[in-house]
């Protein structure tokens, strides 16, 4: 438990060290803003993070790649990750320290924004649950996006090869609909099953469709679901777990 | 320390390794001697845990390194080729943090990189950005992260290779000062290097070990022909080289082309050759008679010691020369 520890200060310091927590927050904060304004402008618009949310999941897509693409793949080019795996620590203690890490950055980030809620508050009068919800929903969401992320930075010394790879399987499991709106029967429902979160209802400027439709929906609803957190904690153990036997693998080369 | 039994590595079809078997005992300084490609990081990491043998059994300080990978990486420090390091971390925190990884705790770190630091003569630039210091000081830090948690065998795979003459030098007194402490196995495809630190020498080529010696017996078992420097005056050149000619234990004479035409010039009746003679006794004791005899004046005679380089082409160019 300490090397994890140990790895995770590390990699938390580098990213506040080095321009990449500062351009992401911003770029972050950015976009999650526009789409934030768009939903809460309007005459009759509800007081809700929804539209706060729906900038959120759609940006993770890219952004939490982006975050983690250097975690494995710099290790890699600079041989630096052959000193780890020749230290007496594990190669779940090396990947749980740095997922660690980009989760407790993406949670800073994800706490900078929190400003939203505080303009709600002041000039309306929302529902505090759904906000909970979508806020806890969000941090599993954001958890099962940097398992895929750090899983792809394992892949090469490449960072732009984890960046691709990783967005890459995050949208696919975000535009799954596309394939299961053309299908029926339990085909349709297994992929259905595997929907990260809404697709591209979320830019529908009347709902914001956070609500429509992959793991998300309940979340951004209020409701808390057994299933849903399944769902998250399951994309996120699998693909941790793939980034450690990636790392084995590269000793038996 | 390090036992290796019979070790072979493949990476796929490649082999890069073949059934080799050494031991490195407490306290000794091996140096692994090859040209690029012949096998020695691949066994370095083996034997650091770093990737496990195909075939074969390696223990370090008795721990196997496949079965008890933790325990060995806990005994070794290692210099990898390309040292790795962080760029955008200080020295100090460097070199905190691979101590930490190495599982020092934080007051062992704080007691014991001190004397590191000035063990390196890191001092001016313990808190200067990695990515900023000179090949040769980036070398040090290298070394520093491998000795900081006071391993009982060191591991460093071309400590010296492309830091400038004057670095060379001193990277080499401070590993032959750390050889004092550890078990050290190094590996170098220069050899005065390897001759110079290290007290025993394993020659590899191919992916197999040729040689294993002392750098000093290594020269003498290989020598097919002892190398005579004789100096002498008075003498005609040809009449000298045809007189040599004639003794039978005398293989070849000519004229030292070491000596440059200058010295000659400075010296002009003292004149220089290389004698190879066959290694037995008589062949000295005949060269001198002859000399005498002929009423030349003999001012030098030296056996000359093989030097590494050629006993290195020999294992590697000649088939069947290291059974």
């Amino acid at each position: 438990m300490r090397f994890i520890s140990v790895i995770a200060i590390k990699e938390i310091r580098t990213y506040f060290a080095s321009p990449m927590a500062y351009v992401v927050s911003a770029a972050f904060l950015a976009i999650t803003g526009f789409f934030f304004v768009a939903s809460v402008s309007d005459a009759f618009a509800e007081a809700s993070i929804r539209g706060y949310l729906a900038g959120a999941i759609f940006f993770l897509i890219f952004m939490s790649p982006a975050l983690t693409m250097r975690l494995l793949a710099e290790e890699q080019k600079l041989g630096t990750l052959e000193l780890l795996l020749t230290s007496p620590l594990r190669e779940f203690e090396i990947v749980l320290g740095k997922f660690i890490a980009a989760l407790v950055t993406t949670m800073v980030m994800v706490g900078l924004s929190l400003y939203f809620v505080l303009v709600l508050f002041v000039y309306g009068d929302p529902d505090i649950g759904p906000m909970l919800s979508g806020l806890l929903g969000l941090a599993f969401y954001a958890s099962a996006t940097l398992a895929v992320g750090l899983f792809a930075s394992a892949l090469s010394s490449n960072q732009i090869v984890g960046l691709v790879v990783g967005s890459g399987i995050l949208t696919a499991l975000t535009i799954i609909d596309f394939v299961s709106a053309r299908l029926s029967g339990t085909a349709a429902q297994v992929l259905d099953a595997f929907q990260l979160g809404a697709s591209f209802s979320v830019f529908d400027l009347d709902s914001f469709g956070v609500a429509e439709g992959g793991h998300f929906a309940d979340f951004a609803r209020g409701i808390i679901s057994l299933t849903d957190i399944a769902y998250y904690s399951s994309i996120t153990a699998v693909f941790l777990l793939l980034t450690v036997l990636v790392l084995e693998a590269r000793r038996w080369r | 320390m390090i036992k290796i039994e019979h070790m072979s590595k493949s990476y796929g079809p490649y082999p890069a390794v073949i059934d080799i078997s050494f031991e490195v005992l407490k306290g000794e300084i091996v140096g692994f001697l090859g040209p690029n490609g012949a096998g020695k990081t691949t066994t370095m990491r083996v034997v650091t845990g770093f990737t496990p043998p195909t075939e074969g059994d390696v223990t370090v300080g008795g721990y196997d390194v496949v079965s008890h990978s933790l325990d060995v990486r806990r005994h070794i420090g290692y210099l990898p080729e390309t040292v790795p390091l962080y760029l955008d971390m200080t020295v100090t925190d460097y070199l905190t943090y691979m101590g930490e990884i190495r599982g020092m705790n934080k007051s062992w770190v704080k007691e014991r990189l001190p004397k590191v630091i000035d063990m390196v003569k890191l001092g001016e630039y313990r808190n200067t950005l990695v990515g900023r210091l000179s090949k040769g000081y980036r070398q040090r830090v290298g070394i520093s992260q491998a000795i900081l948690h006071e391993p009982d065998v060191l591991v460093m795979d071309e400590p010296t290779i492309g830091i400038d003459p004057i670095q060379v030098v001193e990277t080499r007194e401070l590993i032959s000062n750390l050889g004092e402490e550890h078990t050290l196995l190094l590996s170098s495809h220069i050899l005065p290097e390897v001759s110079a630190i290290c007290k025993r020498v394993l020659v590899i080529n191919d992916g197999r070990i040729v040689a294993d010696d002392k750098p000093d017996d290594l020269s003498e078992k290989l020598q097919h022909a002892e190398r005579i420097e004789i100096s002498v005056r008075g003498a005609e050149a040809p009449a000298f080289i045809n007189a040599m000619r004639d003794i039978s234990d005398v293989i070849d004479a000519r004229s030292d082309q070491r000596v440059s035409i200058v010295q000659r010039a400075e010296r002009e009746d003292f004149l220089p050759f290389i004698v190879d003679a066959r290694p037995n006794a008589q062949a000295t004791e005949t060269i001198a008679k002859t000399i005498i005899n002929n009423g030349w004046g003999l001012t030098n005679l030296t056996p000359l010691p093989m030097t590494l380089e050629e006993i290195f082409l020999q294992l590697t160019t000649e088939e069947n020369l290291g059974e």
